[in-house]
């Protein structure tokens, strides 16, 4: 499954083995855009699943040289917008024409264009909340403790260099080769991520 | 077929400024000026977070943090005394505390426009100013909702407004406008909220890696949530941010016209019109947009931030203010013809009153400041004077605030019945609670631009020229995928690898 990818499993970051670090992937270090993108489409090309590119900005066309599927997120929003609109609707005709009718100005009890305007918002509420935080949970976010995050080295994703992490658990895996496959990517410094 | 060279585009510089706001088609001008890198943007903006806490910010912050504490005592004396403390009457039952209201929840507009409308429509300098806006926004909503919240009088009862079962068993009133707007803000508020957060999260993560101390990498680590810069992330982010752009669009718009219906569903003359929606929500954004350029030209200034929010944003703004302050120009020149043309007697003494009655002064200082001071902006010289822009967008939000006044108090003053007319003058109270707002909003401002990333880092990066992929020969795609403004989401209809999901 593609959730492992992002996720790395559980059970090799939360090992016991505090003795000996263990090795969990290999995080190659690049300069600019166009060579990591290169190497991105070359990672891919050799058949690994378990990578991803790290980068300061979104990457306009990273998803095609990676192959990204496109996110499920707006089928979960458009779920949580129906929710909305359906609440919004049951709420007021529960509270003002059911549960308590109110008669105003001799007007009928349940008229939608009155109930427009809460119905509108609600929907909107609920779909908004439902994007931001769906994309966190789809994304692992939050996660606090990463080992990636050891590397003094990856902190400069959030600066100005790019990364490729590949997953030591990638059936395709091994230290060496893989650490060969980085630098003839155009790797500027590959280094070992250890837990 | 012959080709021409172009020249490169020299940026022609005066009075230290780089002046970028060429209009020759053949350039796109760029957004970030002197060439800065990637890591140039993050210093310029990591920078003022970082940087040792001057003596201009403490002076300034201890300023508003005094306005702040006399809203404090205004409201103290509110909840202790009780509305009289105001200077509220019959038939003015409604004054300065929905002036304020009306007031900066129109300057919250500003934010979401830039956040969200500009976005759909790929205006990529927005990325410039939109954290700026955005934080605006939501301060400015802050103080938006403590007036309607206080001006319950038993603000310990405030809970009566949302749909909570009761001890009288009794539901709100759906149908009143009044009941929309706790509905039409609270979901603005933290619609915008979950916005700016969420936008922010990138470069609170880049705040997290450059920390220094052990309390600022703790501090910024929470609220960065592990943010990694994983590019199966950013694809997901880029999908959310997108959606709720979509969801926000709508949602700006329908905020100041619900507000305007808790005076357009009224039968008060000077309030009862069609007109309103469209026009209030062009004042909020011509409103926003004013206070947006008051807040960016100082701190561009101080903060050393020429080169991300540079003459071209200044005059893009300044652009979008006078096309709204036409709109609103216009509005007030259709309800006077309105008013006219209704042949209603009480319309037409409505808007004569209006403009000849005892609040003229008013009228006059809005129609001064709205629709005559913005037409200097008609001359690109005039919008790339910043002292010029300055005072524009002073006399905006003066006159902003002005218009609801008029349109709040001589509609009350003076109604129907002349036996029932009378003047409304504000308390000290009402004019120190006002002065207090702004302590409010000064405060929470001073303190965003000390600790948080003042401009959006990630999505800066993103319209720099070095950040598309260029093509080279082993690349399948079709040209017309680099261009910069094309949509990252086509990409993936091609895609059939191991993925998001």
């Amino acid at each position: 499954m593609s959730t492992a990818i992002e996720t790395y499993d559980t059970e090799v970051v939360g090992s016991d083995d505090v003795e000996t670090p263990e090795l969990i992937g290999l995080l190659a270090e690049f300069n600019d855009v166009d060579s990591v993108a290169r190497a991105a489409r070359t990672v891919r090309r050799a058949g690994f699943t378990r990578w991803d590119v790290h980068s300061p900005f979104p990457i306009h066309g990273i998803d095609y040289a990676m192959g990204i599927r496109p996110t499920r997120l707006p089928w979960i929003v458009l779920g949580a917008g129906l929710t909305g609109l359906s609440g919004g609707i049951l709420l007021q005709w529960w509270t003002n024409a059911f549960d308590y009718p109110f008669f105003i100005s001799g007007k009928p009890v349940w008229s939608l264009p009155a109930n427009i305007p809460v119905i509108f918002e609600l929907t909107i509420l609920l779909s908004a909340f439902t994007t931001g935080l769906g994309m966190l949970a789809l994304n692992g976010l939050p996660r606090w403790s990463n080992p990636l995050l050891k590397s003094d080295r990856f902190r400069q994703v959030t600066d100005d260099k790019f990364f490729i992490v590949i997953d030591a658990t990638d059936k395709k895996f091994d230290e060496a080769a893989t650490t060969k496959l980085l630098q003839e990517a155009g790797a500027t410094a590959v280094e070992r991520v250890e837990d | 077929m012959s080709t021409t060279t172009i020249e490169p585009l020299v940026l022609p510089r005066a009075n230290g400024e780089i002046d970028n706001t060429t209009d020759d088609p053949r350039y796109r001008p760029p957004l970030v000026t002197s060439e800065l890198s990637f890591g140039d943007v993050t210093r310029a903006v990591a920078n003022v977070a970082e940087r040792p806490t001057t003596t201009i910010w403490k002076v300034a912050f201890a300023i508003a943090l005094g306005f702040l504490g006399m809203l404090g005592y205004t409201l103290y004396k509110l909840f202790f005394t009780g509305v009289g403390v105001w200077g509220n009457n019959q038939p003015a039952s409604w004054a300065f505390d929905i002036i304020n209201f009306v007031f900066w929840v129109g300057i919250g507009h500003a934010g979401t426009l830039i956040s969200a409308i500009l976005f759909l429509f790929r205006q990529n300098w927005r990325t410039g100013i939109n954290r700026f806006a955005e934080a605006m926004t939501i301060f400015a909503v802050i103080c938006a909702a403590m007036f309607p919240g206080v001006h319950v009088g038993r603000p310990w009862l405030a809970y009566w407004l949302f749909p909570l079962p009761n001890q009288m068993q009794m539901w709100p009133q759906f149908r009143s406008p009044l009941l929309w707007d706790v509905f039409a803000v609270s979901t603005y508020a933290s619609v915008s909220l979950l916005f700016w957060y969420i936008g922010m999260i990138p470069d609170l993560a880049t705040l997290r890696d450059r920390a220094k101390s052990r309390a600022a990498q703790i501090g910024y680590g929470i609220f960065a949530l592990g943010w990694t810069g994983s590019c199966r992330h950013w694809h997901r982010y880029e999908r959310a941010y997108l959606l709720l752009s979509a969801l926000a669009t709508p949602l700006v718009l329908s905020v100041h016209s619900v507000v305007s219906f808790d005076f357009a569903t009224s039968q008060l003359p000077g309030w009862h019109t069609t007109i309103f929606p469209p026009y209030f929500v062009a004042g909020a954004v011509f409103g926003g947009f004013a206070m947006v350029l008051l807040l960016a030209i100082p701190a561009r200034q101080f903060f050393g931030l020429k080169d991300i929010i540079t003459l071209r944003h200044i005059e893009n703004m300044c652009k979008v203010m006078l096309a709204t302050g036409l709109i609103v120009g216009y509005g007030y020149s259709m309800e006077f013809f309105v008013a006219w043309y209704s042949g209603s007697h009480y319309e037409r003494f409505t808007f004569w009153n209006r403009a000849f009655g005892p609040y003229s002064w008013a009228f006059g200082i809005m129609v001064f400041c709205n629709v005559l001071s913005p037409q200097i902006l008609w001359s690109k010289k005039m919008r790339k004077n910043l002292w010029v822009v300055m005072a524009v967008s002073f006399f905006v939000t003066i006159g902003m605030w002005f218009e609801r006044f008029v349109i709040i108090v001589t509609s009350l003053t003076r109604d129907f019945l002349p036996s029932s007319w009378w003047m409304y003058k504000p308390t000290d109270i009402d004019l120190m609670m006002l002065a207090g707002s702004f302590g409010l909003f000064f405060t929470l401002f001073f303190l965003f631009v000390r600790y948080l990333p003042v401009v959006a880092i990630a999505e800066v990066k993103s319209v720099m020229p070095q950040a598309h992929i260029h093509p080279d020969e082993h690349d399948e795609r079709s040209g017309d995928e680099h261009r910069s403004d094309y949509g990252p989401d086509e990409h993936h209809r091609h895609g059939n690898g191991n993925g998001a999901h």
